[in-house]
């Protein structure tokens, strides 16, 4: 090698997360303090601690490569697939006090190994395969061109790791919701030009599991080991069902279009006007917080909104650059 | 030092359902001796739906805002986390793909304009930070909120996703663990508060949708602050703002214990440290009193 690679060691201290649902009434973390070289990965320091302080220690590892997807787990908050991630990254990142957890502790078997039976429960429900009628004899081959294949923009990449899924707060705190990793699956069959599915599309915009639910908090694209950004999978979602024309009428399909109606009237948003037409008669519920807003001058009525100058190129632009219908 | 100028993009809440953050804006920003050109032209930025429904127009809108900022030759600046992250996504998707860009040109030619990518776009916050400097601005604290313990909420969209962040702000700021708002909170004299979902989300965008999760998402969020000791909370984003200030009923019933805690937008915590009255901060148009003041 032309350039000299020098391996260089650090001290830290690891807090990891110990818990077996068999024994014990409460999990608890113990410390385990290294020499971490330059060298090492997540997996190893996992691989050390069984090794060489307590056999006991248990987590799921199988290719070391990235690709099965068993390692996932979390580093201070941070999902993380643990073959992949340096030392030296989360080091530099959090510094010499390193906390090792499962990705989802409310979900721990033992140590790092979480029960994902909902996670895989919710990729099998959106047809994570292709819908497609299979010519038995075919004469020739079925091709996808290059920019057909573009369009799957990376989501058949996904391992099912399940990092984004367990970094998600919709997932946490809505247990329909069918989180990142299935949409990201539902998108990438729904995009794929052979596929005829009849329904995934439908069942990813139900109001109760669907992608309307996603809070929008950029966790899942953070988390992706993958680099296959959920969220933007979501946001396709989203925009298919528009496109297809199985977009309900409902709150949150009309929150999106509300925006349009909005900005064609005023240019900027009329706040109140927006609640009223996504929720229709349902609004009433927001009477009592709406009150509080209006006693402390936090609502302005729709001819008290100033209104965008040069209106009249907003008009235009939506006019010409509409490419949605709803 | 040559005086900062920005064209200021207020966003939609700015100027109703969160007026103080108006106030506060240009109160903070005359104390700092930084030009602020209001952006009266812009639209909407579809607040991270639009794109939901309409990604072209979504599009479109944003390289117009922009456009305006260009005309004057200055940097954007943003107010509202949703609004920089709806901005600096339209310019990084732009600036990356001439053929997108010349697409949302030939729209933005019908009215005159042209979408360059000559203007930055960053947020007050970063830019107090980045430019302006913490150090200067610690010299110029005349109120130091020494007696203080406040919680630092970042909001999603000033820290994710990461990659568009770091192109955009200098202090790249890793959403694991971020510290602007912290380095703010010191810098104005104040204790910085360290709690789990200070780099969480407040569910501010499903609220209509998903109100319970929005709901738990905001009380939990309020519960970790006060849990660690804080005297009140901070944000630099207005729907976040909107979120913890108004809901607090909600969130203390989807999370099933009573959580309430004044919090103040970024401006009004510089603001009191500059030594601004209450009234140019206008801590009057909070729902959970600020009580402290």
């Amino acid at each position: 090698m032309s350039t000299e690679h020098k391996i260089t060691t650090q001290n830290v201290n690891f807090k990891v997360f110990r818990f077996n649902a068999d024994e014990d009434y409460l999990p608890y973390y113990e410390d385990y303090n290294m020499e971490v070289t330059s060298e090492e990965v997540v997996l190893d320091i996992l691989n050390r601690i069984k090794w060489d302080h307590d056999g006991s220690f248990s987590y799921r590892r199988s290719c070391r490569h990235g690709i099965c997807g068993a390692c996932a787990i979390k580093v201070n908050g941070r999902s993380t697939l643990a073959c992949k991630e340096s030392m030296n990254d989360m080091i530099d990142l959090f510094g010499n006090e390193l906390t090792i957890e499962p990705l989802s502790k409310k979900r721990a078997i033992k140590d790092m190994i979480i029960d994902k039976a909902d996670f895989w429960d919710k990729h099998a429900a959106v047809q994570p395969y292709l819908v497609a009628e299979i010519d038995e004899a075919p004469t020739s081959e079925n091709l996808v061109s290059p920019e057909e294949e573009n369009a799957l923009d990376d989501a058949d990449l996904c391992i099912q790791c399940g990092a984004c899924h367990y970094a998600c707060p919709a997932v946490e705190h809505n247990e329909d919701f069918f989180g990142p990793a299935a949409f990201a699956a539902a998108y990438r069959f729904s995009a794929d030009v052979r596929d005829h599915s009849e329904t995934r599309l439908a069942d990813v915009n139900e109001e109760k599991q669907g992608v309307w639910d996603c809070v929008k908090c950029f966790e899942c694209a953070e988390a992706c080991p993958k680099e296959i950004n959920p969220i933007g999978k979501i946001t396709k979602l989203h925009q298919m069902a528009f496109q297809e024309g199985i977009a309900k009428n409902n709150v949150a399909v009309r929150h999106a279009v509300g925006f349009k109606k909005s900005i064609v009237k005023n240019g900027v948003l009329d706040e109140g006007g927006l609640v009223l037409y996504s929720e229709g008669p349902a609004i009433v519920k927001h009477i009592p917080v709406a009150l509080k807003m209006f006693s402390k001058g936090k609502i302005v009525p729709p001819w008290g909104i100033t209104k965008s100058e040069n209106l009249d190129e907003i008009k235009k632009l939506v006019k010409s650059s509409s490419t949605a219908k709803f | 030092m040559e005086k900062l100028k920005y064209a200021l993009f207020t966003g939609c809440t700015a100027k109703q359902s969160t007026p103080e953050q108006m106030m506060s804006t240009m109160a903070v920003a005359n104390k700092l001796g930084i030009e602020l050109v209001e952006l009266t032209e812009a639209s909407c930025c579809g607040a991270s739906h639009l794109q939901d429904y309409d990604d072209f127009l979504s599009l479109v809108l944003n390289a117009r805002n922009i456009a305006y900022a260009e005309k004057h030759g200055l940097t954007m600046v943003t107010i509202c986390n949703t609004c920089q992250l709806n901005t600096a996504m339209t310019k990084h998707r732009l600036d990356n793909n001439e053929e997108l860009k010349a697409k949302v040109n030939e729209k933005l030619a019908e009215v005159g304009l042209e979408y360059k990518g000559t203007s930055p776009v960053t947020h007050f916050l970063y830019a107090i930070i980045d430019d302006f400097g913490l150090d200067k601005l610690k010299e110029m604290v005349v109120t130091p909120l020494s007696q203080f313990n406040i919680a630092p909420f970042y909001g999603c969209h000033n820290i994710r996703p990461s990659e568009l962040q770091n192109e955009t702000h200098k202090s790249a700021e890793n959403p694991y663990n971020p510290t602007s708002l912290d380095d703010l909170i010191i810098a104005c004299g104040g204790m910085n508060v360290d709690y789990d979902e200070k780099n969480k989300c407040c569910g501010f965008h499903a609220e209509l949708q998903s109100p319970h999760t929005a709901a738990a998402l905001t009380g939990n969020a309020i519960a970790g602050a006060m849990d660690n000791n804080a005297d009140w909370m901070v944000t630099p984003c207005p729907l976040c703002h909107l979120k913890l200030d108004t809901q607090a009923d909600h969130a203390s019933e989807a999370i099933g214990r009573e959580v309430e805690l004044p919090v103040l937008h970024m401006q009004q915590m510089v603001g009191l440290a500059l030594g601004c009255t209450p009234a140019e901060l206008g801590l009057k148009h909070h729902v959970t009193k600020v009580d402290f003041v």
